[in-house]
């Protein structure tokens, strides 16, 4: 025997034991939920992680995909763009994942979302509202949250037609989902004939904005427009109240956490901000056996939790419709609806939504959130 | 008018805050001759100590600011103190004969393990206290006004209380003439008797205190922080030292009112989006005619 041929044969079997242990790892439907489980952000990362567990265990409890069990696997990317590549990269790599719930932040799904692409793996995501996610005509990329173009015109009808407001601030954090949401906001705005008296932005992970806020009371505005997180909406309003501004603060989806009241000081600070955000996702009647089981288990399902449910939902019912391939699932949801716990889910042909449903929401002096009448 | 005014009471409490954080980098510098990059993280952990504090104070009972404040103060300022301290033992004592290079890279490891640390015991969260102090003196002038909150007076106070005290430590007393002694010539002063290790150890926790101080006001008036915090107001009090002149106490000071005012009025006046490049652009400008900073003194070579 040749030298070669024992090369090749030595080669083959480790061709063979590499296939062998891919099969092994195809034993369980590897979907990874990312997000920003650590950092300032880590709150909205809870609420993935919280609903996707959940919708997981269900899932799994009710017999899996196709017979097969979900193996869920975290993917931190501390709302960085950086980590959001990395932790991509490991989870198409390294954890064979088919498909991911995620991610939080526009700035993080966008660059993540190229590598599922070419990975083949299915996306969707929860939360992130930047139109940019799905405008750029990527395959596998969808989401089960609306877009901040409609949130922004929302946001702009309301000004206008409900709190009259001539002066207008509109704030952002300089980044890819607050500022998109700050210029959706004034594109609305602007389409009514008002401009904005101030357009500006802040530092993210600042914690004064004093000289901001004395900018504010210069300009005299009524209204006050953030496009942001709740970590820096919270130190805004209350060094806007502590400066003596009265000023109504209007915000998006990006301060809807529980820790809105701690972050601003006091919830007394947060009383009267309006923020839109998608309908009441506890409100659906398909829902109703999942929040409860939450609410019995002591977790609130805030914000974006049901959200997150819905995701898993719609990607495994897309792995299960199609003998667990991602990309020929990606393909059939474009066609089909699913129903989750948030409703029936159609998708146009970008990823979108077919329907959404913003509305305008209200903190109280509790420091919590009720939709407005 | 009053909006020029509020800017700059907006601009000298955020100023002052960093030259007391600016004070830790610039005493440091002066002594050993590196950049503790921990320092923004000590104050960050101080922050952290702050919260404790006052969350086991009014677990006690204890309701009234001032007790509040005294005591997170001192309880803050001395564990802080303690960090400080260990610090230096355990991550900057042992390369005290290597060269600036490792001791450099030691610090930043030492920024790493601490944001770290206090991530996985603390919880990666947003974390906030409740405000303590409402209410604010307000000013009319003309049409418009000028409001401070008391939370930002007593800021400005403690901050230049804090800063009085160490420049009458450091000129007036035996340890502070030990301190100068050891910063002109390291060898010379051990080589009179003095313990030149206890001088440098006592000088980190001299500028862990400060921050310390810049951690309680900061944590108690914006009530929000997350173990992330130090990074930002670390490279900002870093750069007020070098404005300044690093190694120079007052310039440390100076550099940091100069800092937060310029930056307030920027931000106030001209453009928020671009008042870091604002400020670190003053930074550029001023080295470039004056080198080693405001008040610093050009390095010697000691032939």
């Amino acid at each position: 025997m040749s030298n070669a041929i024992v090369k090749k044969s030595l080669l083959s079997i480790a061709i063979a034991g590499a296939m062998g242990a891919s099969v092994l790892a195809q034993a369980d439907v590897v979907i990874g939920v990312a997000g920003p489980h650590t950092g300032a952000y880590a709150a909205f990362g809870e609420q993935l992680w919280r609903g996707a567990e959940q919708a997981a265990k269900d899932i799994n409890a009710a017999g899996g995909v196709n017979g097969e069990m979900i193996k869920l696997v975290k993917a931190d990317d501390a709302c960085e763009p950086k980590q959001a590549v990395a932790v991509a990269n490991r989870l198409v790599d390294f954890d064979d994942a088919v498909g991911v719930v995620g991610h939080f932040c526009s700035s993080s799904t966008i660059p993540a979302s190229a590598i599922y692409e070419e990975a083949g793996v299915l996306m969707v995501t929860p939360a992130s509202t930047n139109p940019r996610v799905t405008d750029r005509g990527l395959s596998n990329v969808f989401r089960v949250c609306g877009r901040d173009d409609q949130q922004g015109d929302v946001a702009g009808a309301y000004i206008i037609s409900e709190l009259n407001a001539k002066r207008v601030a509109i704030i952002h954090d300089k980044d890819t989902y607050g500022k998109g949401l700050a210029d959706a906001t004034k594109a609305a705005l602007n389409n009514y004939g008002l401009t904005e008296v101030l357009y500006e932005g802040l530092t993210r992970g600042e914690k004064d904005f004093n000289a901001l806020v004395t900018k504010i009371r210069s300009v005299d505005a009524e209204v006050v427009y953030f496009g942001g997180l709740h970590s820096e909406a919270g130190p805004l309003v209350r060094q806007l109240r502590e400066q003596g501004s009265k000023a109504i603060f209007v915000s998006g989806d990006g301060i809807v956490s529980n820790e809105f009241a701690a972050v601003a000081g006091s919830p007394e600070y947060i009383n009267g901000v309006l923020m839109t955000f998608g309908a009441d996702p506890q409100s659906y009647p398909a829902g109703k056996k999942v929040v409860k089981v939450f609410k019995d288990s002591g977790y609130e399902p805030e914000g974006y939790t049901l959200y997150s449910y819905a995701a898993m939902q719609v990607v495994v019912e897309a792995l299960k419709q199609n003998n667990l391939d991602p990309i020929k699932g990606a393909t059939w949801l474009k066609s089909n609806s699913v129903s989750t716990v948030m409703g029936v889910k159609d998708f146009d042909s970008k990823g979108d939504l077919k329907v959404s449903d913003y509305v305008m929401y209200e903190w109280d002096n509790m420091g919590n959130y009720a939709q407005v009448n | 008018m009053d909006i020029v005014l509020q800017q700059l009471v907006n601009g000298l409490t955020l100023g002052s805050v960093y030259g007391l954080i600016a004070i830790g980098y610039t005493m440091v510098y002066g002594i050993i001759g590196m950049i503790n990059f921990a320092h923004g993280d000590v104050y960050m952990v101080s922050a952290y100590i702050t919260a404790i504090v006052v969350a086991l104070l009014s677990f006690f009972g204890i309701e009234s600011f001032p007790i509040i404040i005294i005591g997170t103060l001192f309880i803050t300022i001395a564990i802080t103190g303690a960090y400080g301290w260990a610090i230096e033992q355990i991550a900057y004592r042992p390369l005290r004969n290597s060269g600036r290079l490792s001791a450099l890279i030691s610090a930043i490891g030492m920024s790493l393990i601490l944001q770290n640390y206090v991530q996985i015991s603390q919880g990666a969260r947003q974390q906030g206290i409740p405000t303590m102090l409402t209410g604010a003196v307000r000013f009319d002038i003309g049409d418009g006004f000028v409001q401070i909150t008391y939370m930002k007076l007593v800021i400005l106070l403690v901050a230049f209380l804090g800063m009085g005290t160490l420049t009458y430590i450091i000129h007036k007393t035996k340890l502070g003439r030990m301190c100068r002694a050891t910063q002109q010539d390291r060898k010379m002063a051990s080589i009179l008797g003095i313990n030149t290790d206890r001088i440098i150890s006592i000088v980190f926790v001299i500028g862990a205190s400060m921050a310390a101080l810049a951690g309680v006001l900061i944590t108690l008036d914006y009530g929000a922080f997350d173990f992330y915090v130090g990074f930002i107001i670390g490279i900002k009090a870093f750069t007020a030292a070098v404005l300044g002149g690093i190694g120079s106490l007052p310039g440390a000071m100076l550099g940091g009112i100069i800092l937060g005012v310029s930056e307030s009025l920027f931000a106030g006046l001209i453009s928020s989006d671009y008042k870091d490049v604002f400020s670190f652009s003053l930074l550029v400008i001023i080295l470039i005619f004056r080198p080693s900073g405001l008040l610093g003194k050009p390095e010697v070579e000691k032939v």
